[in-house]
């Protein structure tokens, strides 16, 4: 008997075997016809495809807007996967699409069916306001080619104006958007339908898989045709290593936690209070709700953005196979061009990352094409504390400028006991410069990935001690 | 004011685009193998190991087209499928058939071709100086330069770069084709040219034109990219479906999208200008030199527009403007919103820049002292009608308090170090009509049903552009009805013919009057009908308002149902065909002079931007305009219009960066690598205002076209960026290279410390 995948799609359960490999997006369209849930660039950049995912939690069910051209089928098992066709009423449209008809949000139509699930998904979740910023984020996933957005934000402020005072402290959201005609009434009953699902039947693996997929959000990218045929092993069905605890002065960050769950955790912005808002440079919410950071972290691209975080905080990673477990410094972890210190075998489980002072400032810069959302040219974080006026401890590390994220030790040796000075930024250009070897890509000219490292050296230090340097005195 | 009719269904999801339709059980699938090489001669094309692919059906090359091997519109030099020769990475060479688009897909990695290589040219003046040219090079001449430039206080020179644009439209290119019986083909494609795609498959195949039906039911964004270019995927959907007796689809992948098909057209320019010290535009030279691409597409008519738009919203006495289309190794570049007007406008605003400071004058004084007036002429001897271009100025100015505006940059500037601000005025002037005489046709045909609905086919194609909103609207006033009873159809080559592509702003002006033509026939039937049912003396006093029928104003006691199943059974026909010609047009291409356009469009904009200095990056905080819209149709699509192009004009200049190798592979090449405007990069503060109380005797209702015109207010965001870029470094020269990507930004600010690097 073929792996059985159970799931909910919309208002009816499901029972497939197609390959737990497939894409989310190819399975409705191709095998459920579910059409308006579109194609646009496979790739996550667009948003055409985003459908929303339900996860039990507790009582309730969490559902997040990710785009289903980076999902994988097997990943739905226990799941409530909801469909634009699942949002529609049956004879009235819901107040999200009645805005975007009475703004003129839609013009060719062709991502209207994405903006709309993002929208309800957004209005969905508990305790987020209905704000402009809020919208925008909404939003921030789609590309939409005739509008220019504007109409889109319009729409947004109808319905900030009209149902968002009815979203504040509601019991559950749920119950009050179906009042509102937000929602099919069919809602109300998942959790009881998701709770009483038959387990996944999975076949015992006869041989290894090929690939192993976490958010997927970039091996769909790299490898799409090749994974739906493949053996996939999909690290999503195994909770266990997703989630943030701290422990003895560690926060102890599961490799399958995403990016929208690391950007809002009490823990992490302990540490670095500007999170949140270094996430919109780097991904949408539909891809945050999916990329981890394990995924990232293996994936070893060069410009990784949370990679270069993760070594300026110079964390640990947990690897295992099986029983056996070891520890590696990240710092240690990149060997090459997507070569790491790891076995075939070995699943990252954990980043452990210690927790300094509150004298510990943190900064993170990066610059890309587009400024939200986009791929770096160069990316970089920045760890350092003072010790008596001087610099008695700093990691400091560049992604993009050379075959590894890079931990810039030299550059870190140079500054380490210098006072915070123009000076001492001054002197560590050069040091800086011959440590790096950016190509020139897509991305940029060598040449001016070489001048980001130096602005960002300079505002990093700008930035977190604006008393002592001054970007006057070295641009 | 009626929503976008599509609207509800778009949002519901329930549209179809081309991929969504049922599929017939027995519907295969197609794929195309392109060239790698961007130059060559084809040696051998090896085909097995595709075909043993289990479910690939068959594999098709340009050996097995029974007519004729051509798409090209303009000049016959575009094949369908590659022949003797490739001439760009990209070029379909062959077709793979497969029961699925994977296996399709599997199949094309399969086949190899042999070629022998040729050196490849990428850069248009290269290919200018080896005689590499399409069509010949254009010259717009009014008054006389040579003479003037003496008399000049001061005369400026300089270059210019613009660079490409991906359409990015959402539905990539798509088209699927049903064998009917009698050798009679049905085609749903997603073109903006359904008669050339008609015509394209109909002589590819050896058969009559009516046994070719094309039917474009909508398509997901077009902005000129569905132009020209959807006819080659239809027929190589066609000549599959031909080979087969089956029936085909293909929609192309993002990714082969992207890397096969041709983009807005880079240009590389010289400018001279000369003024006087009070800052007056005496004489404006200048040479453009598009780069094409390896066809020539739509490229000439392309090249048309930038000289006709050369001069922007301004009077210039002396002009010398030429232009020159170049072949290069690249894809086939095409129109794109706009079609050649943005690029020779960027000229234009940068010889006006440097002008200013040249003179030491505020930009906007010399744009302003030169906006054109009524009774001046354009360089291609039209004299401007009823131009707008100082009202939009002057009530942009007003409106958005200028003054204010600069002083609040000012003390920004003045408060900040490594963050600038900076601003600029962008008017802008859009010649509506095809400039290319004969094109400037349409054709309706209304249908009223005995249940009193209506059903309206034109040669308009909806592409979200809302030319269904407008025509439903159009037939609601003119009938007297309710929108509801309209339902808009199709656009299907069996009801209305010989289409010009819906294109050049005029869909809803041609198709709309052409409709208006049609319900005008059906008004004066069905009108001398009641007045002889209802025995009224006039019958042009009759008239319908709001379904019921009127007297001299009064009611008559028949409504819009009565009427129409009264003259049903007296035997009133009920059908209308309606045709459009634009009158008054008239373009000499020998002498380059002429009534080319039916009326122009005004506008003016005010772009506001915030440099970080330090790290090269922008924000846009805000556009401001006014927009001479006519008084519109419908202000809910108008306004649509103006916020999209102006999102598509913003993008060109600052992040849209097409870029390719040295062997010209396309880098740029997804949506990861290419990126358009998303939410965060538009600004929250986008104003625009329209003039009130203007009308337009040339379109129907008194409203101007929006299509294309308000891209152009994109522009203003390059000399904004760079006005803020010469605040922070006043000694320094910036060129004028469009895009102004962070890279750019930054390189120029910053890069003489490469200088010191060590490497």
């Amino acid at each position: 008997m073929p792996t059985k995948i159970h799931f909910l799609l919309n208002d009816r359960a499901v029972c497939t075997s197609e390959p737990g490999g497939l894409l989310v997006l190819d399975y409705l369209r191709k095998k459920e016809h579910l059409a308006g849930t579109k194609e646009g660039c496979k790739e996550g950049d667009c948003g055409a495809c985003v459908v929303l995912i339900g996860d039990l939690e507790g009582e309730k069910v969490h559902y997040r807007p990710v785009t289903s051209c980076l999902t994988p089928l097997g990943e739905l098992q226990g799941k409530h996967l909801v469909t634009i066709e699942g949002l529609n009423l049956a004879d009235d449209l819901s107040p999200v699409q009645q805005a975007i008809v009475a703004e003129g949000g839609s013009q060719c139509g062709f991502c209207t069916p994405g903006i709309v699930v993002s929208l309800t998904g957004f209005l969905m979740q508990e305790g987020w306001d209905v704000s402009p910023a809020g919208i925008k984020k909404a939003l921030s996933g789609h590309l939409c080619r005739c509008t220019g957005y504007a109409s889109l934000k319009r729409a947004g402020k109808i319905l900030q104006n009209t149902i968002a005072k009815d979203l504040v402290q509601t019991k559950s959201r749920i119950e009050t958007l179906i009042a509102l005609g937000a929602l099919p009434a069919y809602f109300r009953d998942i959790p009881a339908r998701l709770r009483a699902l038959p387990a996944m039947h999975t076949e015992e693996a006869a041989l290894p898989s090929e690939f192993m997929v976490a958010g997927g959000t970039d091996i769909y990218v790299q490898k799409g045709e090749a994974l739906p045929e493949a053996r996939v092993k999909i690290l999503n069905l195994y909770p266990e290593i997703r989630g943030i605890t701290r422990q003895n002065g560690h926060i102890r960050i599961g490799a399958l936690t995403t990016f929208e769950e690391i950007a809002h955790h009490p823990q992490i912005l302990e540490i670095m209070p500007e999170m949140p808002q270094y996430l919109h440079l780097i991904a949408s919410w539909q891809v945050c709700n999916r990329a981890t950071l394990g995924g990232n972290i293996i994936n070893a691209s060069p410009i990784g953005d949370m990679t270069a975080i993760f070594l300026a905080l110079e964390a640990e990673l947990v690897l295992c196979e099986g029983i056996k477990s070891r520890s590696v410094a990240i710092k240690e972890f990149y060997k090459g061009y997507k070569k790491l210190d790891k076995t075939p075998g070995e699943i990252l489980t954990e980043v452990v990352v210690p927790v300094r002072d509150r004298e510990t400032k943190f900064n993170f810069e990066k610059v890309s094409k587009r400024k939200c959302l986009d791929i770096a040219s160069v990316t970089s974080a920045v760890r350092v504390k003072l010790d008596k006026g001087a610099i008695g401890d700093i990691a400091l590390t560049m992604g993009g400028v050379a075959p590894i994220p890079l931990f810039m030790r030299n550059t870190c040796a140079y500054l380490l006991g210098k006072p915070v000075s123009k000076d001492t930024v001054k002197g560590a250009m050069p040091v800086a410069q011959s440590e790096i070897s950016p190509i020139s890509d897509i991305r940029g000219s060598s040449d001016y990935k070489r001048l980001l490292v130096r602005q960002f050296l300079i505002a990093h230090l700008c930035k977190l001690f604006p008393e002592s340097v001054k970007a006057r005195d070295l641009i | 004011m009626i929503k976008h009719i599509d609207a509800a269904s778009h949002t519901r999801g329930e549209s179809q685009y081309i991929d969504d339709m049922w599929q017939p059980a027995d519907l295969l699938h197609a794929a195309v193998y392109a060239s790698p090489v961007a130059h060559g001669k084809i040696v051998s094309i090896e085909m097995q190991d595709a075909l043993k692919v289990e479910g690939v059906a068959a594999v098709f090359t340009a050996q097995d087209i029974p007519g004729r091997n051509q798409h090209g519109t303009i000049i016959q030099d575009d094949l369908v499928l590659a022949d003797k020769d490739v001439h760009y990475i990209g070029e379909p060479v062959a077709v793979v058939v497969a029961r699925t688009p994977e296996i399709a897909r599997a199949g094309v990695k399969r086949v190899r071709m042999e070629v022998k290589e040729s050196p490849g040219v990428f850069d248009a003046r290269e290919a200018y100086a080896k005689g590499e040219i399409i069509g010949q090079p254009l010259t717009f001449t009014l008054g006389d330069v040579d003479s003037v430039w003496e008399k000049c206080a001061i005369v400026v020179a300089g270059s210019t770069e613009t660079g490409g644009q991906e359409h990015a439209y959402l539905e990539t290119q798509s088209a699927r084709v049903i064998p009917l019986e009698g050798n009679t083909w049905r085609v749903y494609a997603s073109t903006q040219s359904p008669t050339a795609v008609q015509k394209t498959i109909a002589l590819m195949l050896n058969i009559p034109f009516p046994q070719v039906e094309v039917d474009v039911p909508r398509l997901g964004g077009g902005f000129g990219g569905k132009e020209d270019q959807a006819t080659q995927w239809a027929a190589i959907a066609a000549l599959s479906a031909w080979k087969l007796k089956r029936p085909v689809q293909i929609v192309l992948s993002r990714a082969e999208d992207v890397r096969m098909t041709g983009k807005r057209h880079p240009y590389s320019s010289d400018f001279k200008m000369g003024l006087s010290k009070e800052g007056k535009i005496l004489a404006y030279e200048v040479k453009m030199y598009q780069n094409a691409g390896a066809t020539a597409d739509l490229s000439p008519a392309i090249l048309y527009r930038s000289l006709f738009h050369a001069t922007n919203a301004y009077y210039v006495p002396n002009v010398r403007a030429f232009a020159v289309s170049c072949r290069t190794n690249l894809l086939s570049n095409t129109a794109f919103r706009g079609f050649g007007g943005p690029q020779g406008m960027f000229v234009i605003e940068a010889a006006i820049a440097k002008a200013a400071e040249k003179l030491g004058m505020a930009k906007e004084e010399i744009q302003r002292k030169n906006l054109i007036k009524e009774g001046e002429m354009f360089s291609y001897h039209q004299q401007v009608n009823a131009p707008r271009a100082e009202r939009t100025w002057d009530e942009a100015m007003q409106i958005y308090k200028i003054s204010d505006i600069k002083k609040e940059i000012q003390a920004y500037n003045d408060k900040h170090y490594e963050t600038k601000k900076g601003c600029a005025v962008m008017p802008i002037c859009f010649g509506i009509s095809f400039t290319t005489t004969f094109l400037n046709q349409a054709s309706a045909l209304v249908h009223i049903y005995t249940d009193g609905n209506i059903s309206v086919s034109t040669n308009g194609v909806e592409m979200g552009q809302g030319v269904n909103t407008n025509l439903t609207e159009i037939t609601a006033r003119a009938l007297g009805v309710r929108p509801e009873r309209i339902k808009i159809e199709s656009n299907n080559t069996k009801r209305t013919v010989n289409m010009s592509a819906s294109a050049a702003s005029a869909c809803t002006d041609l198709n709309g009057n052409a409709l208006l033509h049609a319900t005008a026939q059906l008004c004066e039937r069905l009108y001398t009908f009641a007045a002889s049912e209802l025995k009224l003396a006039d019958k042009a006093k009759v008239a319908v308002v709001a379904e019921k029928v009127l007297y001299d104003g009064k009611e008559t006691g028949w409504n819009w149902d009565k009427l129409i199943i009264s003259g049903y059974l007296n035997r009133v026909d009920l059908s209308a065909h309606g045709f459009y010609a634009t009158p008054n047009i008239a373009f000499d291409a020998k002498s380059n002079q002429g009534n080319a356009f039916a009326y122009h469009v005004f506008g003016t904009a005010i772009i506001e931007v915030t440099v970080d200095c330090l790290r090269g990056t922008y924000d846009i905080d805000a556009v401001k305009l006014v927009h001479d819209g006519g008084s519109s149709v419908n202000q809910l699509i108008l306004r649509g219009q103006v916020e999209g192009g102006l999102a598509q004009g913003l993008g060109w200049m600052t992040l849209e960066e097409i870029k390719f190798n040295e062997k010209g592979l396309l880098l740029s090449n997804a949506l990861a690598s290419y990126k358009v405007p998303e939410t965060y990069f538009m600004p929250d503060d986008i104003q625009v205002k329209f003039l009130e109380g203007v009308d337009n005797p040339a379109s129907p209702f008194g409203a101007k076209a929006v299509g294309e015109p308000p891209l152009m207010y994109g522009i203003g965001v390059f000399f904004a960026i760079r006005s803020a870029m010469q605040t922070f470094s006043p000694n320094k020269t910036f060129a004028f290279n469009a895009p102004m990507t962070p890279e750019r930004v930054l390189m120029e600010l910053h890069g003489d410390y490469l200088k010191e690097v060590q490497r």
